[in-house]
């Protein structure tokens, strides 16, 4: 005989300024099977889960009903408190009654009613739920960090220092990602390839860290402690074993004029090339699309000039399968197309640049070594506007968001420029001065009382052409007047954005993505690093918008969830997973085509002298992630899936 | 009829995209219609048509099914098991004279509390339109034998 406990939280207010928890207590003590019913101010408390622990022992409660919040906030909760009673865990189940029910609804009558509906068939289903055992999977050691950026080298050398192994795959053929393109950083003004060479350095030379540069995720399986994980390593026509990297290969090619991708187009790069000279590793590689030789059949001066024998035109991309316990995607973000404020006009003209086109004119290793000059003629500006918010905190361009370190590395754009062009001009057009984090308003400060910047508040309407000379139209909103300003360079601080490829590629890994395609979080607040699926953590601006020391930040984060897991040797997973009934399987194998992770496999019954009877399915605990696929697709009902048998969601419906 | 008929529908969604999207719509303090009940299952997969026509016989007036977006689905491709097994049990509800309109067919990602409010409302006020489902109810009461589980 069912003896159920239920007990009705009041979650404070949440849940009894709609619902009536008395009413509701009282309705499910007469309920066939309910031994206790009782409500109480907040259950999660300490005290609550006392008295749900004590009501289980007094009462020798068979399961237990919580209505209160989603079972996504406390299940596991409720679940620890069971056991710590002698109850097993999977005897507990979760009314929810608070986010789908009392802050939905409007009227008290209805929420009551519903809350009962959903309490009541959550009773029901209990009644059938069965003691369950956690399943053990074995963790395999070894991280794969995805992405060579800032993020991305924190979170490998983090955990490749605590001793455990590290692949680290990096799409572009050098470590560095956007921070190895910008000139100087906030607040502090420290070069960043001068904090940033010495770590891709570290990385490279590490014992615990395989490098693959140039290489992609090709296709993620698995699951947490062990996934499979296939790289292409994309072909670089260069012989990584022979290179020395001693750049004579570089120096010879003839195809010299092809726009930097690492300078935003301002500076040239060879079709044999490297991005940047400081590249780790510091191997060059071919650029098929630009190289003479694969248009044309004819060249090859690259392999003339290499006394190592390191070219190979005949080279095919490979691949590599990994084995892997824990995945750290850093992949990074890319700049907003600018393209999409033609009123900005830029494309149109030459001088009107982007915030990180502007990083590389100030950087010393940059087009211009340095120096501040229009790319247009290669003269010095004498006044310079910047464009806040060019792409972010703006709806009609599809960026609703708040890029974060725009206003920060404009304000630095002008201390830089001002030190680098005495007696300049500059202008700030922004919304609002966003300044929030350690030393970034003393910093801005400085830029306006130290360096002069002006900034204006308002937005640009259009900026145009004349005599020579941009004219740049704004409203100056504290004025309440409209103002022009002549500028010989316009900067844009574009948006950040997603990677192009972000949504295909959270696919292809398996993680959840918003509405742009920064991938989420598994709660904004509470597990800001870990992603929708498990074993699988996020780090740095692939997640949303963020500035050097927050992404750095949050790759120790991460690394400390990948020690974290791979401290255990064993792993305790959901024993969610499909069960197969041996006596009524015919061997139909519907079940194998529908299993989505090939977790089914084809079991022999012999008799006792050996005889083969029949091949019935088998379903591998460690493979099956308890979708309930197969158990859907079984004719004979043999298959039934643990912790949602069909006898469970009958009675949860009957109980509705 | 003066008094507005409240339908009651039955929802089967997965835990991972429909069941977070609804709790996106109670975090964000959404209000929509009470007339839903929510059976929370790891997957689309999992739903079998019995389930639906379980929760009809139990008096539902319709039926909600919704799961991850086609390719963003949980477990790989569970959601497109069960758009196919949807498409040929449409054709059955069909065929035995249950206007296929009662039961709904969605996807609902778990950023999409809006769309789940929405959905919800949308819903039931087809339902609403398509009027109480008595088939069963008539049938056991004309062959005076209950209904057993």
């Amino acid at each position: 005989m069912a003896k159920i406990g239920v007990f009705i939280c009041h979650c404070g207010e949440n849940i009894a300024a709609k619902v009536d928890c008395t009413k509701l207590a009282a309705a499910m003590g007469e309920h066939p099977g309910v031994a206790v019913s009782v409500e109480y101010k907040y259950f999660c408390s300490d005290p609550g889960q006392e008295s749900v622990k004590k009501a289980i022992r007094e009462h020798n409660l068979t399961g237990i009903v919580i209505a209160a919040c989603s079972p996504r906030m406390h299940e596991a909760t409720f679940r620890k408190a069971c056991a710590e009673a002698g109850l097993n865990p999977y005897l507990c189940e979760i009314a929810n009654i608070r986010e789908q029910c009392s802050w939905v609804h409007t009227d008290s009558e209805m929420a009551t009613e519903k809350a009962m509906d959903i309490t009541r068939s959550m009773v029901e289903k209990v009644k059938r739920n069965n003691n369950l055992q956690p399943i053990e999977v074995p963790v395999t050691r070894r991280a794969l960090v995805i992405g060579g950026g800032i993020a991305g080298l924190q979170a490998a050398l983090d955990i490749a220092n605590a001793g455990q192994e590290v692949v680290l795959v990096e799409r572009e053929p050098s470590l560095g990602g956007h921070m190895a393109q910008l000139s100087e950083t906030f607040p502090t003004l420290d070069c960043s390839q001068c904090i940033m060479t010495p770590r891709m350095v570290e990385t490279a030379q590490h014992p615990k860290i395989r490098l693959l540069t140039y290489a992609e995720v090709e296709s993620v399986d698995g699951y947490i402690g062990n996934f499979k994980v296939r790289i292409r390593m994309k072909s670089r026509y260069v012989d990584m074993s022979r290179c020395t990297g001693c750049g004579d290969c570089i120096t010879k090619c003839p195809a010299k004029k092809i726009s930097s991708e690492f300078d935003c187009g301002l500076g040239k790069r060879t079709a044999i090339y490297t991005p940047f000279a400081q590249s780790v590793p510091n191997m060059p590689v071919i650029d098929k699309a630009s190289c003479i030789y694969f248009k044309n059949g004819k060249c090859k001066m690259c392999e003339k000039s290499c006394q190592l024998n390191a070219i190979n035109f005949e080279m095919q991309d490979e691949f590599i399968d990994l084995e892997i316990g824990a995945i750290v995607v850093a992949t990074g973000f890319q700049i907003q197309n600018t393209a999409v404020y033609g009123e900005y006009g830029y494309g149109k003209f030459p001088d009107v640049i982007t915030g990180l086109q502007f990083e590389r004119l100030a950087s010393a290793s940059g087009p211009t070594a340095g120096r501040i000059l229009r790319p247009s003629d290669g003269k010095e500006p004498e006044n310079v506007v910047f464009i806040q918010c060019a792409g972010s905190r703006d709806p009609s361009k599809g960026v609703r968001y708040c890029s974060k370190i725009c206003c920060m590395y404009t304000a630095k754009h002008a201390m830089l420029y001002a030190h680098k062009v005495h007696g300049g001009k500059t202008h700030i057009f922004y919304m609002d001065i966003r300044a929030a984090g350690k030393g970034y308003d003393e910093f801005t400060r400085r830029a306006i009382e130290e360096d002069e910047a002006s900034y204006v508040r308002g937005r640009v309407s259009k900026v145009w052409q004349e005599n020579g000379k941009l004219m740049v139209r704004g409203v100056d909103t504290l004025l309440g007047k409209p103002v022009t300003v002549v500028a010989d360079m316009v900067v844009l601080a574009t948006a950040m954005v997603p990677q192009h490829n972000a949504k295909e590629f959270a696919k292809t890994i398996g993680i959840a993505y918003d509405e742009y395609g920064f991938y989420n979080e598994a709660h904004l607040k509470l597990r800001p690093v870990e992603s929708s699926t498990a074993g699988v953590f996020l780090a740095g601006a692939c997640q949303s918008p963020k500035d050097i020391p927050d992404s750095v930040a949050q790759a120790s984060a991460t690394a400390s969830k990948v020690l974290a897991l791979f401290s255990k040797e064993k792993l305790e997973r959901e024993p969610v997973i499909a069960i197969n009934n041996e006596a009524t399987c015919a061997g139909c194998w519907g079940c194998v085509l529908a299993c989505p992770y090939n977790a089914i496999e084809k079991k022999d019954i012999r008799d006792r002298s050996g005889r083969l009877i029949k091949q019935v399915a088998y379903v591998n605990p460690g493979l099956c992630q308890g979708c309930g696929t197969c158990v859907s697709f079984c004719r004979s009902n043999s298959l039934d899936l643990a912790g949602f048998t069909e006898k469970q969601i009958f009675a949860e419906v009957m109980g509705l | 009829m003066s008094e507005l008929f409240e339908p009651k529908i039955v929802a089967f969604v997965c835990t991972y995209c429909t069941y977070a999207g609804a709790d996106l719509a109670g975090t964000s303090r959404l209000k929509y219609a009470p007339n839903v009940r929510i059976v929370r299952l790891p997957c689309t997969g999992r739903i079998s048509p019995m389930f639906i026509l379980k929760a009809l016989q139990k008096g539902a007036d319709g039926v909600l099914v919704s799961g991850c977006h086609p390719g963003d689905c949980h477990f790989t491709h569970g959601n497109y098991h069960a758009r196919r097994r949807w498409m040929v049990f449409r054709a059955l509800l069909d065929f035995t004279g249950i206007s296929p309109e009662r039961v709904k067919f969605s996807w609902i990602s778990a950023a999409e509390g809006s769309k789940f409010a929405d959905l919800i409302n949308s819903v039931t006020e087809d339902i609403r339109n398509l009027g109480p489902f008595d088939q069963y109810q008539q049938l056991i009461k004309e062959t005076e034998s209950p209904a057993t589980l």
